[in-house]
C-alpha cells in the first residue's frame, strides 16, 4: 500500500505542478528575457490574479510556450501580446491598457492629489479669514475678553 | 452652504460605490467576451486522435455547413455531464459536431473515453498543448462554438450544453443561418 | 448537543445586542442614567454568550463533529489538532464567528476598561458597537449559520486546503480581525461624538488607545500574511495587490492616517472633521473587505465559496452603516468647530499633507481595486488591473510623503520654519543622495524604484534619527545626560521614533526583496553545483518519504560561499492525501543581506530535478521593520497619558449638572 501511494504520488509530481520549467526556457538569453517580461504581464485565466510566469496551471505554461514560439519565429514585443490579446481580450492584461474606459482610473490618483491640494490651499485661505478675526479678538480689553467668554459659552 | 456640501461628499461617493456592488452582485467576474464573435474562425490543423488515424481536424474542414465545435477533455467533469446530451444531438442528426480534444494526459484516454461512454462527433482533433485552445481562446472546458457556412464564429456557449439552451438559444440561430445561408 | 448549546448562545447573543443598542442609546439621549448603565453589564454578558459559542464550535472541530455541516466541509480527522482548531476560522460562517467574538472583545474591554470614560459617551460607544454586532449576528443567524447541521453526518470531512494548513496561516486571520474589527471602536467612538455633537482634546486621548491597538494587530496581521505568501508560495513573491490583500491594506493606510489626524486633534483642537471621518472611513473599509471577500464580485486567491445571498445581505449591512454614519457625518460634521489655527508650514500641516497622501493612496488603491468591476457594469468589459498598475501610481504617491516623514517632526506646532530645518537634515540628505547612488551603481535590472525605494529608507531613517539625536541633545552635551534623556523620553515618543524607523527598515526590506533578486532555474543531477549570487549551491540528492497527512519528495542541498559551508537545506514538495494537491515547501535560511531560498520541483525524465534558487536580498528587513513598526505602537498604548486619564472636562459656569 505504500509503494502504491508514493509511486501513485510521483505520478501525480511528475505531471507539471510549477512556474517556469528548465524545458521551457529559450537557449537565446535575450529573447528569454524578453520571454519573462511578456509572461509577468499577461493574466493566467484560470487562476485568480497571477501572471503566466508565476503561475504552475497548464493553461499557463501553454501560454508560456506559445509566448516563445513567437519570439522565437521572430515576432517584436507588442506583436506577441497583441496576439494573446486577440484571443482573449484586454482581461488577459495585467497593466490596464491606455483607452478611453481606463482614463479615469489612469488619471484618477493625480486629479485626486490635485484636489486634495486644491482644498487644502482653500482650506488655509478660510484659516487665514479665521485669523483675521482671532487678531480682532485678542485685541480687546481684559475685560471685553470676559464677557465675550461669558456670552460664548452661554451659547453651547 | 459650501461646507454642507464639502461634508456630503463622502456619503456620495460611497452610494456611488454601493450602487456598483449591487449591480456587481448580479455579474460574473469570470465571464470572458467571446472575442471571435463574427470572426473567420482561428486557422488551425490538429493531427487525429488515436483510434481515428485516418483524419484529423483542421479550420479548412468548417465551411460548408452549420456545425458546432466542441472543446473536450476525458479529465473534465462537466463534459461528462454534457456527453449525453451530444449523443442525442448526434441521433437527431440536425447538425454535425465536431470535437478538439484538448490536454490529454496520454494519446490512449481521449479515444478511451469515446469508447466509453460513445463518439458523437464528426470530425476529432488531438490538442495535447492547447495550439486550437489558445486560438479559440477557450480558457476551461466545456466550450463550444457555432459556426456558420462561411466559417465565421457565431455564438461561444461556455459550459455544459443541455436541451434548454439547445432550445432557446442554439437551434434557433442555427435554423437563421440556414435561412440566411441558403438565400445568399 | 454542543451544536445547539452554540446556536442557543448566538441567538441570546443577539437579543442581547439588540438592547445593548437601543437602551443605552435613548438613556444617553434622555439622561436616564439606569439605562445608560445597562451599556457595561449587557456588553460583558453579550461577550459572555459568544465566547460560549465560539467555543462550542471550536468543541465541534476539535472533537471532528461531522454531523455539523461546516465541520464536515472544513476538516479532517487526519488533521494535526491544531490546524482542526484553525480550521474553525479558515471559511466563511466560522470567520463570521470570530468577527463577532472579537466585535464583542472589544466592546467589552471598553466596558470594563474604559472606567475614565464618562457614562454617556460609553454608553453611546458601546451602544454603536452593538449595533454593529446586531447586523453581523443577523448575517449569521439567516444565511451563514456555523453551528447548521448535516444529515446524515458523513464518516469524515472533506479536509482543508492543505495551503492553510501552515502556522503562520493559521494565525494570520485572528490577527487581521483584531485589527479590522479593532477600528470599530474608534468607529463607534467616531459616531458616539458625532450624535453628541462634541469632538475635543479628551474624545481624541480616549479613543486613541483603541485605535492604537488595533492598528498593531492590523499591521502584524498584514506583515504575517506576507510572510506566509513568501515562503509558502514558492517563488518569493511577498505582495500581488490581490484585492483582498487591498481589502486589508486599505484600512491601514486609513487607520495610519486616522492616527495621525487625532493627534492634531488632541493637541492643537484642529483637523476634527478629517479624524471623524477618517474613523468612519477605516471601519466602513473593513466591512468593504468583508463584502469583497464574501459576495463573488471580484475574482481574488482569497475569495470563499460566494453565495449571491450572502453577497446582498452584506451588501445592505453595509448600507446602512457606511451609508448611516456617512449621513451622519454630513448632518452633524458641519457642527464641529475647530479652533486650533496653524501655519501651512507647521507639525499639523505636516499632519495634514501625511492625511492627504495616505488618503489619496487609499483612494487610489480602492479605484484600481474596483475597477473591473466598474468597467463590467458599465459596458460589460472585462479589464484586470494587476500589479504594474498598483505599482506604477502607489510609489510614487508614496514618495512625497515619506520625505516629508522625516521632515515633519522637527517642525513646531502652529507654525514651522522650514529653512533651518532643512539645515539640520543636511547630513542626512548628503547620505541619501550617496546611498542612491550606491544604489544606482550596483542595480541589475532596469527598475529605478528599488533605487529610490533604497533612498527613501536612507533617507527616512537618518531623517528620523536625526531628530531623536537632538532631542536627547546628542553631541551637544556630555553622553550621559544625553542617554538620560533617552531614557526620560515619553513612551509616545518612542512610539513615533520607532514606527518610523521600522517604516524605514521595511521599505528597504521592500526595495532590496523587488530589485536585486537572484534566480536560477535549472535541472540538477545529485552531485551538481549551481551558484547563485556568489552563493554555491550543492544538490546531494531527494528522497521520498510521508507525513501526516501528505506523501512528499525530499531534497538536500549544502550552500556554502568561498569554501566555507553555511547551511544545509532541505526544501519539499508535498501532495496531501485528500485534496491531492501538490505544494512546495521551500527551504529558507535567513542572513542579514538576504534570504537563500531554495525550491525542489518534479522530477524529468533523466532522472534530474527541476531546481529553483534564488538569493532575495533584504527580504528579512521587510518583517524585521513590520516588527519594531508594531513595537512601537505598543509602546505608544503604554504611554502615561493614557494610563493616567484623560482630562476631565470643564464644565462651563451655569450649565446643568448631570451630564
Amino acid at each position: 500500500m505504500r509503494k502504491f501511494l508514493l509511486a501513485a504520488a510521483v505520478l501525480l509530481i511528475a505531471f507539471p505542478s510549477f512556474a517556469v520549467e528548465p524545458s521551457e526556457v529559450l537557449d537565446d538569453p535575450v529573447l528569454e528575457t524578453r520571454a519573462r517580461k511578456i509572461s509577468q504581464g499577461l493574466r493566467c485565466l484560470v487562476c485568480q490574479n497571477q501572471s503566466i510566469d508565476g503561475s504552475a496551471a497548464v493553461l499557463a505554461r501553454d501560454l508560456r510556450v506559445l509566448v516563445r514560439e513567437r519570439l522565437v519565429a521572430g515576432d517584436g514585443d507588442q506583436e506577441v501580446i497583441d496576439y494573446v490579446v486577440s484571443r482573449y481580450g484586454d482581461f488577459v492584461l495585467l497593466k490596464p491598457p491606455f483607452k478611453a474606459a481606463t482614463f479615469v482610473l489612469w488619471a484618477g490618483p493625480a486629479v485626486l492629489i490635485l484636489l486634495g491640494l486644491i482644498a487644502t490651499l482653500i482650506f488655509f485661505r478660510r484659516n487665514r479669514a479665521y485669523a483675521a478675526e482671532e487678531a480682532v479678538v485678542t485685541s480687546l480689553t481684559e475685560d471685553e475678553k470676559r464677557r465675550l467668554a461669558a456670552l460664548l459659552e452661554d451659547e453651547t | 452652504m459650501q461646507k454642507r456640501l464639502l461634508f456630503l461628499l463622502p456619503l456620495a461617493v460611497f452610494l456611488v460605490i454601493a450602487f456598483y456592488f449591487a449591480r456587481g452582485l448580479q455579474l460574473d467576474p469570470r465571464k470572458l467576451p467571446n472575442m471571435l464573435d463574427g470572426k473567420q474562425v482561428p486557422a488551425f490543423a490538429l493531427p487525429p486522435i488515436l483510434d481515428r488515424d485516418d483524419y484529423g481536424f483542421a479550420s479548412t474542414d468548417l465551411p460548408g455547413g452549420v456545425s458546432l465545435v466542441n472543446i473536450w477533455g476525458s479529465w473534465c467533469v462537466a463534459c461528462r455531464i454534457e456527453h449525453p446530451f451530444l449523443m442525442q444531438l448526434k441521433e437527431r442528426n440536425q447538425v454535425p459536431i465536431h470535437g478538439i480534444d484538448w490536454r490529454e494526459k496520454t494519446p490512449e484516454e481521449g479515444p478511451a473515453w469515446l469508447e466509453k461512454f460513445g463518439d458523437p462527433y464528426a470530425l476529432v482533433g488531438d490538442d495535447p498543448v492547447s495550439k486550437a485552445a489558445i486560438a479559440f481562446g477557450v480558457t476551461g472546458a466545456p466550450e463550444t462554438f457555432l459556426v456558420d457556412q462561411k466559417g465565421v464564429v457565431r455564438h461561444k456557449q461556455v459550459g455544459p450544453i443541455d436541451a434548454k439552451i439547445w432550445d432557446e438559444i442554439l437551434w434557433p440561430l442555427i435554423e437563421t443561418l440556414r435561412r440566411n445561408g441558403s438565400a445568399g | 448537543m454542543t451544536a445547539e448549546l452554540g446556536n442557543f448562545a448566538l441567538v441570546l447573543a443577539m437579543f442581547v445586542a439588540a438592547v445593548q443598542a437601543s437602551l443605552p442609546l435613548i438613556g444617553a439621549e434622555r439622561r436616564y442614567t439606569p439605562w445608560m448603565a445597562l451599556a457595561r453589564p449587557t456588553a460583558l454578558l453579550q461577550f459572555v454568550l459568544v465566547a460560549i459559542a465560539f467555543a462550542c464550535l471550536t468543541n465541534l472541530y476539535i472533537t471532528s463533529d461531522f454531523s455539523v455541516l461546516t465541520v464536515s466541509q472544513n476538516s479532517h480527522t487526519d488533521k494535526p489538532l491544531i490546524y482542526k482548531i484553525s480550521g474553525v476560522w479558515g471559511n466563511h460562517e466560522g470567520s463570521l464567528l470570530l468577527w463577532v467574538t472579537i466585535l464583542a472583545v472589544f466592546g467589552s474591554a471598553v466596558a470594563l476598561f474604559g472606567t475614565n470614560l464618562p457614562p454617556q459617551l460609553r454608553a453611546r460607544v458601546l451602544a454603536v458597537q452593538a449595533m454593529i454586532a446586531f447586523g453581523f449576528y443577523l448575517f449569521m443567524l439567516l444565511t451563514s449559520n456555523p453551528f447548521e447541521r448535516l444529515v446524515p453526518a458523513p464518516d469524515n470531512g472533506q479536509g482543508l486546503n492543505p495551503l492553510l494548513q501552515d502556522p503562520g496561516l493559521a494565525f494570520h486571520p485572528p490577527m487581521l480581525y483584531l485589527g479590522y474589527v479593532g477600528f470599530s471602536m474608534a468607529f463607534s467612538f467616531a459616531i458616539a461624538a458625532l450624535i453628541e455633537g462634541r469632538v475635543d482634546a479628551a474624545w481624541a486621548r480616549w479613543v486613541r488607545p483603541w485605535t492604537l491597538a488595533a492598528w498593531c494587530f492590523l499591521t502584524g496581521g498584514i506583515a504575517l500574511g506576507s510572510w506566509w505568501a513568501y515562503y509558502e508560495l514558492g517563488w518569493g513573491g511577498w505582495w500581488y495587490w490581490d484585492p483582498v490583500e487591498n481589502a486589508s491594506f486599505m484600512p491601514w493606510l486609513a487607520g495610519t492616517a486616522l492616527l495621525h489626524s487625532s493627534t492634531v486633534a488632541e493637541k492643537r483642537d484642529a483637523l476634527k472633521g478629517w479624524t471623524i471621518l477618517l474613523a468612519i472611513i477605516t471601519f466602513s473599509l473593513s466591512l468593504l473587505g468583508t463584502f469583497l471577500v464574501r459576495s463573488g464580485v471580484l475574482t481574488s486567491v482569497h475569495a470563499f465559496a460566494t453565495d449571491p445571498a450572502r453577497g446582498v445581505f452584506i451588501l445592505a449591512l453595509l448600507i446602512i452603516v457606511t451609508g448611516g454614519s456617512l449621513a451622519l457625518f454630513a448632518w452633524r460634521g458641519p457642527q464641529l468647530r475647530s479652533t486650533g489655527l496653524f501655519q501651512p508650514i507647521s507639525r499639523e500641516g505636516a499632519l495634514l499633507f501625511n492625511n492627504l497622501v495616505l488618503t489619496t493612496a487609499c483612494a487610489t488603491v480602492l479605484l484600481g481595486t474596483l475597477y473591473p468591476l466598474m468597467i463590467d457594469a458599465i459596458d460589460g468589459s472585462k479589464i484586470s488591473v494587476g500589479q504594474p498598475f498598483f505599482n506604477a501610481v502607489f510609489i510614487p504617491l508614496m514618495v512625497p510623503a515619506i520625505v516629508a516623514m522625516a521632515i515633519g517632526p522637527f517642525l513646531n506646532w502652529k507654525r514651522g520654519d522650514i529653512v533651518p530645518v532643512l539645515a539640520r537634515l543636511r547630513l542626512a540628505f548628503l547620505l541619501t543622495l550617496a546611498a542612491a547612488a550606491a544604489a544606482w551603481a550596483a542595480k541589475t535590472d532596469g527598475s529605478l524604484a528599488s533605487v529610490v525605494g533604497i533612498a527613501l529608507a536612507v533617507w527616512l531613517m537618518l531623517g528620523t534619527l536625526t531628530e531623536l539625536g537632538e532631542r536627547i541633545r546628542l553631541f551637544g552635551e556630555p553622553l550621559a545626560g544625553s542617554l538620560s534623556r533617552l531614557r526620560r523620553l515619553p513612551r509616545a515618543s518612542w512610539g513615533m521614533t520607532l514606527g518610523h524607523l521600522g517604516l524605514a527598515v521595511a521599505i528597504a526590506g521592500m526595495a532590496g526583496a523587488s530589485g536585486w533578486k537572484t534566480e536560477s532555474l535549472q535541472v540538477m543531477k545529485p552531485g551538481e553545483t549551481v551558484t547563485v549570487a556568489g552563493y554555491d549551491f550543492t544538490f546531494a540528492g531527494a528522497k521520498e518519504g510521508r507525513g501526516p497527512n501528505y506523501v512528499l519528495v525530499s531534497a538536500t542541498f549544502t550552500v556554502s560561499r568561498n569554501g566555507h559551508q553555511i547551511v544545509t537545506l532541505k526544501p519539499e514538495n508535498r501532495v496531501y492525501n485528500v485534496s491531492r494537491q501538490p505544494t512546495t515547501e521551500a527551504a529558507i535560511h535567513v542572513t542579514f543581506t538576504g534570504d537563500l531560498y531554495a525550491v525542489i520541483g518534479d522530477q524529468d525524465k533523466s532522472g534530474g530535478f527541476v531546481t529553483r534558487l534564488y538569493f532575495n536580498p533584504l527580504v528579512a528587513w521587510m518583517w524585521v521593520g513590520a516588527i519594531v513598526m508594531v513595537f512601537g505602537g505598543v509602546l505608544s498604548l503604554t504611554d502615561r497619558r493614557h494610563r493616567v486619564g484623560a482630562p476631565r472636562r470643564r464644565v462651563p459656569a451655569g450649565a446643568s449638572v448631570g451630564a
